[in-house]
């Protein structure tokens, strides 16, 4: 039996999937991307990207990180969010419950002013559903049973298959 | 901190290398994406100066195939290896799965090698983790140094809890799969005991 320390149920996922479509129609982004704080992607919403989205993910949790320290050394708690203008677009990032991270990329055809306002109220629903997630996270775990020693053994198998030398 | 997404069918895993500065942990993860298939890794992102030492870090994500509709990917990360970066370096220890520790072997690094095992210890206590509690393997680099301590000096001295651990000589690949294979088991193996 498996027991991550985090883990996104088919439900939540559509319940988080459909906040960040409200948020891009309300808010007339160009694409949305939720990352937990490891920098590992959640989803994304919107047009298929251009850029690699594993590594976007990667690095707006280490700049979310490093705004954090930076927080600290000047005596914030945190900067609760972040912002990145561009010539042609431009990045909004808020923080949710466990240290996720909403990214909101947009360009012209917004403002900063009307993305940061929907952005604050989906904030606020996207951390209900985080927040219920862990709650639920302390028995769910336990209901699935795909994790067994069948699927160590396959995976092993799998790794020793990736590092054949 | 290991995320399973039951909705995409993904188990995401962070495994991070620690080490003193200039001991070969970019090395290692820049052998890998050299040698490993296309469809299986990510890009290699690279924080670094000019001078090519890692400023922020390396990051490396790796895909295995699917096993019981699962997908397992692992996420590589290097840390900057000087101690003036120290800041960064906490950063990305923050949910960390499994930790290579790359040391150097020669005989003049051997107090870099120690100041970093400190170093790791007291960042991990910020997140209120404990070295024994995570899976941990120890790799013994740059064998082909003239002034190469002995393994078993090594060991005595650097690592006398016994964590598993390989010879390498990173530039020429040499226990890099190794290492890599045994942190990512015990990973695994970690995901289902708990």
């Amino acid at each position: 039996m498996v027991r991550a320390e985090w883990a996104i149920f088919e439900e939540d996922y559509w319940a988080i999937n459909n906040v960040l479509d409200d948020l891009m129609a309300s808010s007339r982004a160009g694409n949305i991307i939720l990352i937990d704080r490891t920098g590992q992607l959640i989803t994304q919403c919107g047009p298929d990207v251009e850029f690699d989205l594993t590594s976007f993910a990667s690095l707006c949790a280490a700049d979310f990180e490093a705004n954090y320290a930076l927080a600290r050394l000047i005596g914030e708690d945190d900067f609760s969010t972040l912002y990145h203008q561009g010539a042609r677009d431009s990045m909004y990032l808020g923080k949710i419950a466990k240290g996720v991270v909403l990214a909101v990329i947009f360009g012209k055809e917004t403002t900063l002013g009307l993305v940061r306002l929907r952005v604050k109220r989906a904030v606020d629903e996207l951390d209900a559903i985080i927040e219920a997630l862990y709650e639920k996270l302390e028995y769910r775990n336990e209901e699935y049973d795909t994790f067994d020693d069948e699927f160590s053994e396959g995976v092993e198998a799998e790794i020793d298959n990736l590092f054949a030398e | 901190m290991s995320l399973i997404n039951y909705s995409s069918r993904e188990i995401n895993c962070k495994i991070v290398y620690y080490g003193p500065g200039l001991g070969g942990k970019t090395t290692n993860i820049q052998y890998i994406y050299e040698k490993l298939a296309p469809e299986t890794k990510g890009k290699l992102v690279t924080l670094a100066t000019e001078m090519d030492r890692t400023l922020f870090f390396d990051f490396l994500p790796l895909e295995l195939g699917e096993v019981k509709g699962f997908k397992t990917r692992f996420h590589l990360y290097t840390v900057p290896g000087q101690v003036y970066y120290n800041a960064s370096r906490k950063l990305i220890l923050r949910g960390v799965d499994g930790l290579v520790f790359v040391a150097d072997s020669s005989e003049a690094r051997f107090d870099a090698n120690i100041e970093a095992l400190y170093n790791l210890h007291d960042n991990l206590k910020e997140y209120d983790l404990d070295l024994k509690e995570i899976p941990f393997v120890i790799q013994w680099n740059k064998r082909d140094m003239p002034d190469a301590l002995p393994v078993a000096e090594l060991n005595e001295e650097l690592n006398p809890e016994g964590y598993e651990n390989f010879e390498g000589i990173a530039v020429k690949g040499d226990g890099v799969f190794d290492t890599l294979k045994c942190v990512a088991k015990q990973v695994l193996r970690q995901l289902q005991a708990t």
